[in-house]
């Protein structure tokens, strides 16, 4: 990272702490598209069982980063990582682990809702059975949709194609489903850019819920969004980290006068 | 994803015409300079295009019924002459010669042999060749793989006949000491070789229209390739590759010249797949092209038996409608 010798313009370098541990850490994360640099230099903490959301303009490397987080990065082709994710202590990108068995702690729910085309049961259960879940199933989807609050909705129908739900239904599905494998951390990029303001509120009010027993990561562009929902925020432009803190002294007093831009809408 | 960030830019016409007052004028004033609802006369160009191209639709659906019609009457004539029961179950087809036979039973094993055979080689090797490339091969692989399949799919099918009297057979005859020089088991797998590569292309081409939304959203719920694979992405692609193989069946079933090659001109119900048969089409080339009078009964015989291929394909046609209908109610 270049000396800034404004405070105010440089970007987030010292080691950043947080008041409870972290489950995943990242330390001077670069992730290259075929050598064109997308995420610059990138450390900062997430903490357990707190929700940090990653805001930023467009194109400045928030999905690359959220992917990296549980490997998703691995299928894009002529994409290069440099710098440590420790995920426990362990290196996310260390040679003895195995990504898919890393996927399983770590779920993601996609910008765009992406249901399977088998039913909404099976939608839920599918991820559990393929990775050996013995216990029955029935108790597992009815738990995961309910937590989802979806549950109420399509208790009637749960053998219907998942396909016929609404978008908001359909992604609070994919939350389900990604619920079902109870993961240690759910990333979530974008999940409410392609739903309605209600059922956007559905989904908030769920990422509360779900605070007690997961570690939320989610990418936003939806400023009331980041700071009604999340407890730290990290804000990126360019691939650069410019400012990570808790969310309430980001959006209220941010240390970065591009914060400041950015988080009350002045950003060029 | 295309950057929101990233600038429209209009033509320049266009960018003229929306801040000129054309668009801000008034209902009236548009009435004013000739914009009115009314119908006007017919628009002819329109027409010309829309007529000429119900007139290629109905080229199609009139060759159908003519079709029918010529293969309906001369099937009629023909069963004037020979019992319907004779015909459908009778296992000796000696049209041509004296004692008489007109048992289709071999002819209808041999299309079917031929068929079943060719489809139980192509269709898992095809849809194993079309994992392979959509979900497995590299991008440089695939560039390469896909542009010789479709060669392979373009090859007159002559030419696959004599692959099979000259490499095929000769190979097998190492195997089998006992088998023909004409047999149905090298003509099956010729024609099995035959269909594959329409099988891998069009599988491959449905398999690669899943999203990958889909793909994703399974690997990150901890999947494995394999399980995203025959869980996700060909349940999702399948009705496009079931009707891959659909495409390929009826080619297999019309084949004519391979198998004629291949597998020669004898109609048998034999069961061992090392002997000689023949097909229904191979046996209508062989009425048509020889110098049987085409007044006589034997020469009918070709319209009966074509009737029966008319009616297998059909068959086939509604069957596959039915698979998909019901695929396609499962999984969008
Ligand atoms: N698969 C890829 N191959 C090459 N470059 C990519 C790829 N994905 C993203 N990039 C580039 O990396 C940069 C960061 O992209 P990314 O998708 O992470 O941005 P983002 O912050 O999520 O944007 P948005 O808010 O629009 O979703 C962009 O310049 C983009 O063009
Ligand atoms: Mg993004």
């Amino acid at each position: 990272m270049t000396s800034m010798t404004h405070p105010e313009q440089g970007s987030e370098s010292k080691h950043i702490s947080i008041a409870e541990p972290s489950i995943l850490d990242l330390q001077n994360v670069t992730i290259s598209y075929s050598g064109k640099a997308a995420v610059r230099n990138v450390s900062f903490p997430i903490a357990e069982h707190k929700i940090t959301s990653i805001i930023g303009p467009s194109g400045c490397g928030k999905s690359t980063l959220l992917r990296a987080l549980n490997r998703m990065n691995d299928f894009v082709d002529d994409v290069s990582l440099e710098g440590t994710i420790s995920y426990l202590g362990e290196n996310l990108y260390g040679k003895d682990i195995d990504p898919v068995t890393l996927r399983r702690r770590i779920g993601m729910v996609f910008q765009k809702p992406n249901p399977f085309p088998k039913s909404i049961y099976r939608n839920v259960s599918w991820g559990p059975q393929i990775n050996g879940y013995k216990q029955p199933l029935d108790d597992l989807v009815e738990h995961s949709l309910v937590q989802a609050a979806l549950w109420n909705e399509v208790k009637d129908r749960l053998h219907e194609s998942a396909l016929s739900l609404s978008g908001g239904q359909q992604q609070r599905l994919c939350i389900a489903r990604a619920l079902a494998m109870s993961p240690d951390i759910l990333l979530m990029d974008e999940p409410c850019s392609a739903l309605d303001p209600i059922s956007t509120s559905h989904i908030e009010d769920l990422l509360f819920e779900l605070k007690s027993q997961y570690t939320i990561v989610i990418v936003t562009h939806n400023m009331q969004q980041a700071a009604r929902a999340s407890d730290y925020t990290a804000f990126l432009e360019m691939g650069m980290l410019i400012e990570f803190g808790a969310t309430k002294q980001m959006f209220t007093v941010p240390r970065q006068k591009r914060t400041e831009e950015y988080v009350t809408g002045r950003f060029g | 994803m295309v950057p929101l960030t990233q600038k429209m830019t209009l033509p320049e016409q266009v960018t003229s015409w929306l801040m000129s007052d054309a668009r801000t004028q008034t209902a009236s004033e548009a009435s004013a300079v000739g914009l009115s609802l009314k119908k006007g006369g017919i628009r002819w160009g329109e027409f010309a295009i829309q007529s000429s191209l119900g007139f290629c639709a109905l080229i199609s659906v009139i060759t159908t019924i003519v079709i029918v019609f010529v293969l309906a009457t001369e099937s009629y004539s023909f069963f004037s002459d020979v019992s319907p029961i004779d015909f459908l179950f009778g296992t000796q087809w000696v049209p041509l010669f004296e004692p008489s036979s007109y048992g289709v039973l071999p002819l209808l094993w041999g299309t079917l042999v031929i068929t079943f055979g060719a489809a139980a080689i192509a269709i898992p090797v095809g849809l194993a060749s079309a994992i392979y490339i959509s979900e497995y091969a590299s991008a440089r692989v695939r560039t390469i793989v896909k542009p010789v399949l479709e060669l392979l799919a373009g090859i007159p099918t002559v030419v696959y006949g004599y692959f099979a009297l000259t490499f095929v057979t000769p190979v097998l005859q190492n195997i089998l000491p006992g088998l023909n020089v004409f047999n149905a088991l090298s003509g099956a797998i010729v024609v099995g070789i035959m269909i594959l590569p329409t099988i891998a292309t069009l599988s491959d081409n449905a398999l690669r229209a899943v999203p990958d939304t889909l793909r994703q959203g399974a690997y990150a719920l901890g999947a494995t390739s394999f399980e995203v694979t025959t869980q996700v992405v060909v349940p999702t692609g399948l009705s496009g590759v079931m009707a891959s193989f659909l495409l390929a069946i009826s080619r297999a079933i019309g084949e004519t010249m391979a198998v004629t090659l291949a597998a020669g001109a004898t109609p048998n119900l034999s069961f061992t797949l090392q002997e000689s048969i023949q097909t229904i089409t191979a046996y209508i080339v062989q009425v048509s092209l020889g110098d049987t009078p085409a007044d006589g009964i034997a020469y009918k015989t070709i319209f009966a038996v074509a009737a029966v291929l008319f009616l297998l394909t059909l068959i086939l046609n509604m069957l596959s409608q039915w698979v998909l209908n019901k695929y396609r109610a499962e999984y969008d």
